[in-house]
C-alpha cells in the first residue's frame, strides 16, 4: 500500500515538536533541583496530572495497536481496552495514595520506605529498566512505522527524530516538560478523536465503502467455474491449479494479462466459486511483491467493507448518520467482510495470502476472533485468562505511570489526578471502538500492517484530518517516550548510582547524573527502535504489562497490606516475578516463531505467563518474608535501641 | 537515602479509612471483572446474546468502563468527607 506525503502533517507534526522544545527549554529553570527535574516540584495540579497520566498511558499501542486489531478482529482488540481500564482501579484503589506517601521520585523508594535495603534497590531498577525498555522498544518501532507514510523518510530516521526530540525534552526539563507535553498530547488526542468518532457516525454504515482519498473501494471480484475449474470469464488462465500447494491450502493461482492472482475457491453443486484475495510474496533474496508487483504499482487495495446491511431486519444500503447506540446495533444485524489469513511456502518465496470471511456482525461484537475462547482447549483457556490478568494487574505496576503520582502536592491530588485519568482513558478506550469499527467498514485498512488503521481512517474523511491525527499519533509517541526515559534514567541515576552504589552527589550533581542517563538511555532506545524494526507495535507491550505485574505488583501489594514482608522477600518477589515471567516469555511460542521453529514444538504452549508467574511472585515473598522474620524482628529491634 | 515523598506532607487521620474503603472497592470491581472474563472464557456465545438491543459483550464493555468510574467518583466523595471530618 502507498500512503501519500501530507506537508500539512509534516508541518503540525513540525510545529508540535517545535512547541514542545520551546516549552522544556522555558521550564528546564524549574529543573536545576532534583525535586524539581525528577518530580517536577511535586507541585502539578492535580487535573493537569490526571490528563498528563492519559497522555502517558495512551501510547501507540493503544491508539493505533488497539484501533488496528478492532478493526481487523472486532471485539476482541477491544478487549485490550477494557482490560487496561480495569487495570486503572488497582491503582486508584489500592496504590495511589501509598505510592504517593511512601515515595519519593521513583517507585523503588516506596518499595524501600521500609527497609533501606541493598537488594531492593537492585532488583527495582533492573524491573524498571527491563519494564521500561520492553515498553520503550514498541514505541519506538510504531515511530519508524509513522514516518515511512507520513514523511517518506526510512524507519531509522523516524525512530531517530523521536529519540533525539525526546531526549532534549527530558534532558533539558525533565519531569517538568515531560508532564506538560503528555497533558498536551492526551487532551489532544481525546479531542481528535472525538472529532474523528463524530465523523465516522455522521457517515454512518454503506455497502459502499466512501473514495478513499480520491480512490473508489476495490470492487473484489467473485469468478465461476465448472466442476473441470473451466472458467466462466475469459482472459484467467490458471498458474497452480487444485492440485498445487496452493490448491491444497483452498487457494487458486491464476494470471490476466501476465498480472498473477489468487483467488480462495469454494466448491458449489455447479463447480467452482473463486474470490479475489490480496498476497504479499516475500522472495527469497528478502524483497516483497504486493499482489504479485512491487509496492509502487499500487496493486495492494486497502480493505474492509459491509457486504449485507441491515436495519431492524430490513436490507438497506446506507443507514446515513445514526447515534453510537444505532450505528453499533446496524453492525450487529450486519454481516461485515473479515480478512482470513494463510502462509504459502514455495521455492524459498513465502505468500501470506489474505481471503474473504464474511462474517455476521454479532459475531464481530464479541469475542472468539482472535482469542481461541470457541471450544477452547484448557491450554487456550488458560493462555487467555493470563493475558486478561496482565492486563488487569500491569497498569499500577508500570514505573512510569507510578513517577507521576510524585508530581502531585498530596494524596488527595494522587487520588483525584487518577480519577481524572479513569475518566479521559476511559472515554478514550469507548472512542477506540468506534474508530476500530469504522476502519473495519470503511475501506481503509492496510491489511498487511493494521497499524496504521486510525491514521488511514482520517484520510478517508479528507487530507487535512489525516494529516492531524497522523501528526497526533506521531506526538502520542513522544509523550510516552519521555515518561518511560524519566523512569528509566531514574532508576539509573537514583535508584543505582545514588542510593545502590551511595556515590555521593549534590543536588546539582542528581540532577546531572539525571540528565546523562536520559541521554544513554535515548541512544539505547534509538538503537532498539532501529534493530526491531518489523515488529508488531502492540506485541512487546503486553510483555511489559505481564513483567510489571509479575515483578512490581505482588512486592507492592504485600508491602502495603501484609505486615510480615521482609526486604528480602521483597528482593525474592521481583527476581521470581521477572525471571519467571520473561523465561515463560522467551520459551512461549511467539517467541519460538521468531527464532525459526515451528510454535507447537515451543516447550509451552501459552504465551501469556501472568497467572504463572504472578502467584509464584507473591510465593516467594510469603516463603522468604517468613524464613528472614528473625532478621526482620533484630533490626527492628536495633532500630528502636 | 533519597527517601520520603518530594513534598511534606500533612499528618493524615483518615489513611486507615481509606484504604480499606479501597479494598472493599477494589474486591467489588474484581469480582464484576472476573465474571466477565470468566463468561467470556466459558461461554462466549453467551456474549453473542442482545441485549437492549445490543451484544451482551458490548453492554459488558460500557458497563465496565462506567462502573469504573461511577465507583472512582463515589470512592473520592467518600474519601473527601472522612479527610474532612478526621483531619479538620
Amino acid at each position: 500500500m502507498i500512503y501519500t506525503q501530507s506537508p500539512l502533517a509534516i508541518s503540525l507534526f513540525v510545529i508540535f515538536v517545535l512547541f514542545v522544545l520551546g516549552l522544556s527549554f522555558y521550564l528546564s529553570r524549574r529543573a536545576s533541583s532534583a525535586d524539581g527535574y525528577y518530580a517536577a516540584g511535586g507541585n502539578i495540579h492535580w487535573a493537569t496530572n490526571g490528563i498528563a497520566f492519559a497522555g502517558d498511558y495512551l501510547s501507540a499501542a493503544s491508539f493505533l495497536g488497539i484501533c488496528g486489531m478492532i478493526a481487523t478482529a472486532g471485539y476482541d482488540g477491544w478487549m485490550y481496552s477494557i482490560g487496561y481500564l480495569a487495570g486503572w482501579i488497582v491503582a486508584l484503589f489500592l496504590v495511589a495514595e501509598p505510592m504517593k506517601r511512601l515515595g519519593k521520585y521513583t517507585f523503588t523508594d516506596a518499595l524501600d520506605s521500609k527497609f533501606n535495603s541493598k537488594a531492593i534497590q537492585l532488583m527495582a531498577a533492573i524491573s524498571t529498566l527491563l519494564v521500561s525498555v520492553f515498553y520503550l522498544i514498541p514505541q519506538m518501532v510504531g515511530a519508524g512505522v509513522l514516518v515511512q507514510p507520513l514523511l517518506g523518510l526510512p524507519h531509522w530516521v523516524g525512530v531517530c527524530i523521536v529519540g533525539i526530540v525526546v531526549t532534549l525534552i527530558v534532558a533539558t526539563a525533565g519531569m517538568a516538560s515531560t508532564t506538560y507535553v503528555q497533558f498536551f498530547k492526551g487532551g489532544m488526542l481525546l479531542i481528535m478523536s472525538t472529532i474523528l468518532v463524530g465523523m465516522v457516525l455522521s457517515r454512518g454504515l454503506s455497502t459502499t465503502p466512501a473514495d478513499n482519498n480520491g480512490a473508489p473501494y476495490h470492487d473484489f471480484k467473485t469468478l465461476h467455474a465448472d466442476s473441470a475449474l473451466v472458467l466462466e470469464e475469459e482472459g484467467y488462465s490458471i498458474v497452480a491449479g487444485l492440485d498445487s500447494v496452493f490448491g491444497k491450502a483452498g487457494f487458486i493461482k491464476l494470471a490476466k494479462d501476465g498480472q498473477d492472482s489468487i483467488w480462495s475457491f469454494t466448491k458449489t453443486d455447479a463447480g467452482y466459486t473463486l474470490e479475489e484475495t490480496l498476497f504479499v510474496t516475500k522472495m527469497a533474496d528478502g524483497s516483497k511483491l504486493f499482489n504479485g508487483a512491487p509496492a509502487e504499482d499500487g496493486q495492494f487495495f486497502p480493505i474492509g467493507h459491509v457486504k449485507e446491511l441491515r436495519i431492524n431486519g430490513e436490507e438497506v444500503t446506507t443507514t446515513g448518520a445514526v447515534g453510537p447506540l444505532a450505528f453499533l446495533s446496524a453492525l450487529k444485524d450486519s454481516t461485515i467482510v473479515l480478512w482470513g489469513k494463510k502462509y504459502i511456502k514455495t521455492d524459498g518465496n513465502t505468500t501470506t495470502i489474505y481471503y474473504q470471511k464474511p462474517t455476521p456482525g454479532a459475531r464481530v461484537l464479541r469475542p472468539g476472533l482472535k482469542f481461541k475462547v470457541d471450544n477452547a482447549t484448557g491450554l487456550q483457556k488458560f493462555n487467555f485468562l493470563s493475558l486478561m490478568l496482565a492486563l488487569f494487574c500491569g497498569t499500577a505496576a508500570l514505573p512510569h505511570i507510578l513517577i507521576r503520582y510524585y508530581t502531585v502536592p498530596s494524596q488527595a491530588a494522587a487520588r483525584k489526578s487518577t480519577i481524572v485519568a479513569i475518566a479521559a482513558i476511559g472515554f478514550f478506550y469507548v472512542l477506540t471502538l468506534f474508530m476500530g469499527v469504522g476502519a473495519m467498514t470503511n475501506g481503509v485498512i492496510n491489511i498487511a500492517d493494521n497499524n496504521m488503521s486510525a491514521p488511514l481512517l482520517a484520510l478517508s474523511f479528507g487530507f487535512i484530518m489525516f494529516s492531524i491525527i497522523s501528526s497526533l499519533a506521531f506526538a502520542t509517541v513522544l509523550g510516552t517516550v519521555s515518561g518511560l526515559i524519566v523512569a528509566a534514567s531514574g532508576a539509573i541515576a537514583h535508584d543505582l548510582m545514588d542510593n545502590f552504589l551511595g556515590m555521593q552527589m549534590t543536588d546539582r550533581g542528581k540532577v546531572r547524573a539525571g540528565k546523562i542517563s536520559a541521554v544513554i538511555i535515548g541512544c539505547i532506545a534509538i538503537y532498539l527502535g532501529i534493530i526491531f524494526e518489523g515488529m508488531n507495535v502492540s506485541f512487546l507491550v503486553g510483555w511489559a504489562f505481564a513483567v510489571a505485574a509479575s515483578a512490581n505488583l505482588p512486592a507492592i501489594l504485600m508491602l502495603l497490606f501484609w505486615s510480615k514482608t521482609t526486604a528480602p522477600g521483597i528482593a525474592a518477589s521481583i527476581l521470581v516475578g521477572l525471571v519467571s515471567s520473561l523465561g515463560l516469555i522467551l520459551v512461549s511460542p511467539d517467541m519460538w516463531v521468531r527464532y525459526g521453529n515451528l510454535p507447537a514444538d515451543a516447550p509451552v504452549q501459552f504465551n501469556s505467563p501472568a497467572l504463572i508467574s504472578i502467584p509464584l511472585s507473591f510465593l516467594a515473598l510469603v516463603i522468604v518474608s517468613m524464613i528472614t522474620q528473625k532478621g526482620a524482628i533484630s533490626n527492628n529491634a536495633s532500630e528502636s535501641a | 537515602m533519597g527517601h520520603g515523598p518530594a513534598v511534606k506532607l500533612g499528618k493524615d487521620d483518615a489513611a486507615n479509612y481509606k484504604t480499606k474503603l479501597g479494598i472493599k472497592m477494589f474486591v467489588i470491581y474484581t469480582l464484576v471483572y472476573a465474571t466477565f472474563v470468566g463468561l467470556n472464557a466459558t461461554n462466549p456465545r453467551a456474549m453473542e446474546s442482545i441485549i437492549f438491543g445490543q451484544t451482551a459483550a458490548v453492554i459488558w464493555g460500557f458497563g465496565l468502563i462506567a462502573l469504573a468510574l461511577v465507583m472512582a467518583l463515589f470512592y473520592n466523595h467518600l474519601c473527601t468527607k472522612a479527610e474532612n471530618q478526621m483531619n479538620s
